[in-house]
């Protein structure tokens, strides 16, 4: 049913967001690389501008909305496209979203180290800024939707459904945790209009569905298109991706209570949050069963093909992370897990593991093809980075849940009298060894991504590295960038 | 699956598994079944939940929420620990409430109790000033030495835990001011250099009598810190004789002191702590070196 017309693709904005992703990864992790050495030389937080408290919104907001919101522009924009069969709806508009969405990062960061900001976990910039975001994101929304209504293919692949329900629920959250009222006509500061217990409900019902909506199904969308492709297999059960999709969103957008256990908010709404994270589980495995068992049939390409390795693994480290957030969900493990640093082990788990692993596959498989090059400069750097990146993280979340379940047992040890055996301040020492694994993990974790950037620049420069095998383990002509622009020019 | 316009059937060959029939961009979707273990898994999570909904509080009604079979409520759980906390202590709590210091230095185990809470209390509250070792530093007195500002009998420890130093607005905390005489112009500069000098050498062998210092001394600080220098507890004027200086022995410190004044303050706890963990506390820093009998 597919036409046989040659349809043009838009792949400049793909190019444009995916160097975008690249530049906003390396300076998100290295903005964490650095707080994270500001744990354990407290000396490095220079005040007020580079202190941990304002650097610490820039490295999470740059690694979450730069470098992940870049990539999933990019690989939704590439995705619909070929998935549709048709030309992305509106260059001008496409494009629109690309600067305004960079300006709105600028933004958001300028304000984050001048130290405006609402307070609201990963909803930090103020209500300019937001203003600014909705607007771009009504453009992706038209953009994406239009380019979806004018498609030639009757149905809708299953990457779409994920892209789609990200644009809409990441509208709908923006929108419904930035209402708030500017105090002055021409200052940054603003109030929230909602207060206190459901202030804090509405943040989390935001915060929680931002790991849902943006992290989540955004990028299953990626995987749902990038693993087939670069598997050379069909999906392994559309039967699977229906149900597991629609339990996913359904259930996913009440998980939120959970992050508020223990506080005001009242018990009912708590359990709520817990049993739905609880539920989740099955439906979150769902996408990683998919992709994984796509492969099956094909397992000898995960043994020569460092790209799918990286997709592979990524959706390992999804598995683990949507296992252990359900668990962390229940209230008397979170009595223990919450507040220390065993949550900022999780969230690396799923950010560094799910969400930078399945980027690089996607990144790896898709420079290549959108510069015309038949693979990346040398397959050999791409292997150097998944183990430098692995060891990284390894390093990273083991130190995390030593630091945090230690940090939790200190907090609530009591000594026969019924006394405290620890200050705080005592916990804080015993954690600064694993702040320091932390730290050399982040690194590592950096090093790789500084790594892949200079293979895409030899990609799209056109080299080709000597003594190079393919992903089929065939070896590959060196190539320099002179000769590939002979060979063009010729 | 069949197609049904084509009625034909796609099989993957790979995998023998038939495809739903749909190609976009060269991907297909096989028609693979729900993994059986992946369904059992999820009916379990949802039995469980909605056992969870019974037994805990779960639903919004409208006049309020469900309260489950279980009663649970988070303040019960709170009470709960905090008493398994309390159970341990109450051993010891009940004759340490009634017990005068005196009873309680006499007794092992009510002493070692003391030592215990006092040690706890001290490293949360105290230390962030005086440090974890009780050791202190500029403008924090060392509590490990016998040099007491405003006394070390474990009921003036007490008093000063309770009510502390300079506190405004309230009437027991223990006051004294010594004059700012550079800022306040009492002293001219000679006079003060004069005084700096005298007082950085009082204490020692030789007579001071004829020192240009000691006019000064003795008809401004005297009153206060003795006229000896060895101070006075009851307004908490410091020992000048001996070598410890709350703010610095240096030449450039003193001078700052005696131009500026200093009226450093400690918090009053009789608000913050229980007597218990305040009496506790006092027990505690007294034993850190120099207590006074």
């Amino acid at each position: 049913m597919t036409s046989k017309e040659p349809v043009i693709y838009n792949d400049d904005i793909v190019k444009f967001f995916t160097i975008a992703t690249c530049f906003w990864g390396v300076v998100g992790m290295l903005a964490g690389v650095f707080i994270a050495l500001q744990m354990v030389f407290p000396d490095l937080n220079i005040e007020p501008y580079l202190s941990f408290g304002r650097l610490r919104p820039l490295h999470t907001s740059a690694v979450i909305f730069a470098f992940g919101g870049n990539a999933l522009f990019a690989t939704s924009y590439y995705i619909v496209q070929r998935t549709c069969g048709v030309r992305l709806w509106n260059d001008q508009l496409s494009f629109f979203t690309f600067w305004g969405y960079q300006l709105f990062i600028v933004i958001a960061a300028l304000g984050y180290v001048l130290g405006v900001t609402q307070g609201k976990e990963y909803a930090e910039p103020e209500w300019y800024a937001d203003l600014w975001l909705t607007v771009v994101w009504v453009a992706y929304l038209a953009v994406f939707f239009m380019t979806i209504v004018k498609r030639k293919e009757p149905h809708l692949y299953v990457a779409n459904w994920f892209f789609l329900s990200f644009i809409l629920t990441t509208a709908v959250l923006h929108i419904g945790n930035n209402l708030v009222i500017p105090v002055e006509f021409l200052g940054a500061k603003s109030y929230s209009v909602p207060g206190g217990v459901q202030s804090a409900m509405i943040q989390w019902w935001y915060g929680h569905n931002a790991v849902g909506f943006f992290l989540t199904t955004g990028f299953l969308g990626m995987m749902y298109y990038f693993i087939p492709k670069r598997a050379e297999r069909p999906v392994y059960s559309y039967r699977l991706s229906i149900v597991h999709f629609w339990s996913l969103i359904f259930i996913y957008i009440w998980a939120g209570p959970h992050h508020l256990h223990y506080t005001a908010l009242p018990e009912w709404a708590q359990t709520l949050g817990m049993t739905f994270s609880i539920m989740l589980w099955m439906p979150s495995w769902g996408g990683m069963i998919n992709g994984m068992m796509t492969l099956s049939g094909a397992w000898d390409k995960l043994r020569k093909d460092p790209v799918i390795q990286f997709m592979v693994v990524a959706l390992a480290f999804y598995g683990m992370a949507t296992f252990e957030g359900p668990l962390l969900s229940i209230r008397t493990v979170n009595a223990l897990s919450h507040y220390t640093d065993w949550t900022i082990g999780h969230v690396h788990a799923g950010a560094l593991g799910w969400n930078g692993f399945i980027t690089f596959g996607c990144l790896y498989y898709l420079v290549p093809k959108l510069w015309g090059r038949e693979e990346v400069y040398s397959l050999k750097l791409v292997s150097v980075h998944l183990w430098i990146a692995t060891l990284g993280i390894v390093l990273y979340i083991s130190a995390m849940w030593v630091s945090g379940i230690m940090q939790g047992l200190m907090w609530r040890s009591y000594d026969d009298m019924g006394f405290l055996n620890y200050s705080f301040v005592e916990t804080v020492m015993a954690m600064k060894p694993f702040y320091a694994i932390r730290a050399l993990g982040g690194t590592l974790f950096l090093a790789g991504s500084i790594i892949m950037c200079y293979n895409f620049y030899r990609t799209i420069r056109g080299d080709v590295a000597p003594n190079e095998v393919d992903k089929e383990g065939n070896p590959r002509q060196a190539v320099s960038a002179a000769q590939t622009r002979k060979a063009v020019a010729s | 699956m069949v197609d049904k316009e084509t009625k034909k059937q796609d099989v993957d060959k790979l995998s023998g598994v038939e495809t739903t029939g749909h190609e976009w961009d060269g991907l297909q979707e096989l028609n693979n079944p729900l993994p059986r273990w992946w369904l059992i898994v999820w009916v379990v999570t949802i039995v469980w939940s909605l056992w969870y909904f019974v037994v805990y509080p779960a639903w919004p009604t409208l006049s309020g929420a469900t309260k489950g079979t279980y009663g649970y409520t988070q303040a019960k759980e709170l009470a709960e620990s905090q008493n398994e906390i309390l159970k341990r202590q109450s051993n010891y709590l009940e004759k340490f409430e009634t017990a005068s210091f005196d009873d309680i230095m006499n007794d092992r185990e009510l002493y070692e109790f003391a030592m215990a809470g006092g040690h706890a209390a001290f490293k949360e509250n105290c230390a962030t000033c005086h440090g974890t070792g009780a050791e202190g530093g500029k403008g924090y007195p060392n509590l490990n030495d016998d040099d007491w500002l405003w006394g070390g009998k474990v009921t003036d420890i007490h008093q000063t835990l309770n009510d502390g130093i300079r506190v405004q607005g309230s009437y027991d905390t223990r006051l004294s001011e010594m004059p700012a005489f550079g800022r306040d112009k009492l002293l001219s500069k000679t006079q003060i250099n004069d005084v700096v000098e005298y007082v950085m050498i009082l204490g020692g062998e030789t007579d001071l009598t004829s020192l240009p210092g000691h006019l000064v001394y003795q008809e401004n600080c005297a009153s206060c810190h003795g006229q000896n220098g060895k101070g006075l507890q009851e307004l908490g004027a410091p020992n000048l004789a001996d070598d410890i200086w709350l703010y610095g022995g240096t030449r450039k410190d003193i001078y700052e002191t005696v131009v500026n004044s200093r009226e450093g303050m400690m918090p009053a706890w009789v608000n913050r702590l229980s007597q218990n963990t305040i009496r506790q506390i006092s027990l505690y820093v007294h034993q850190l070196g120099g207590g006074e009998e």
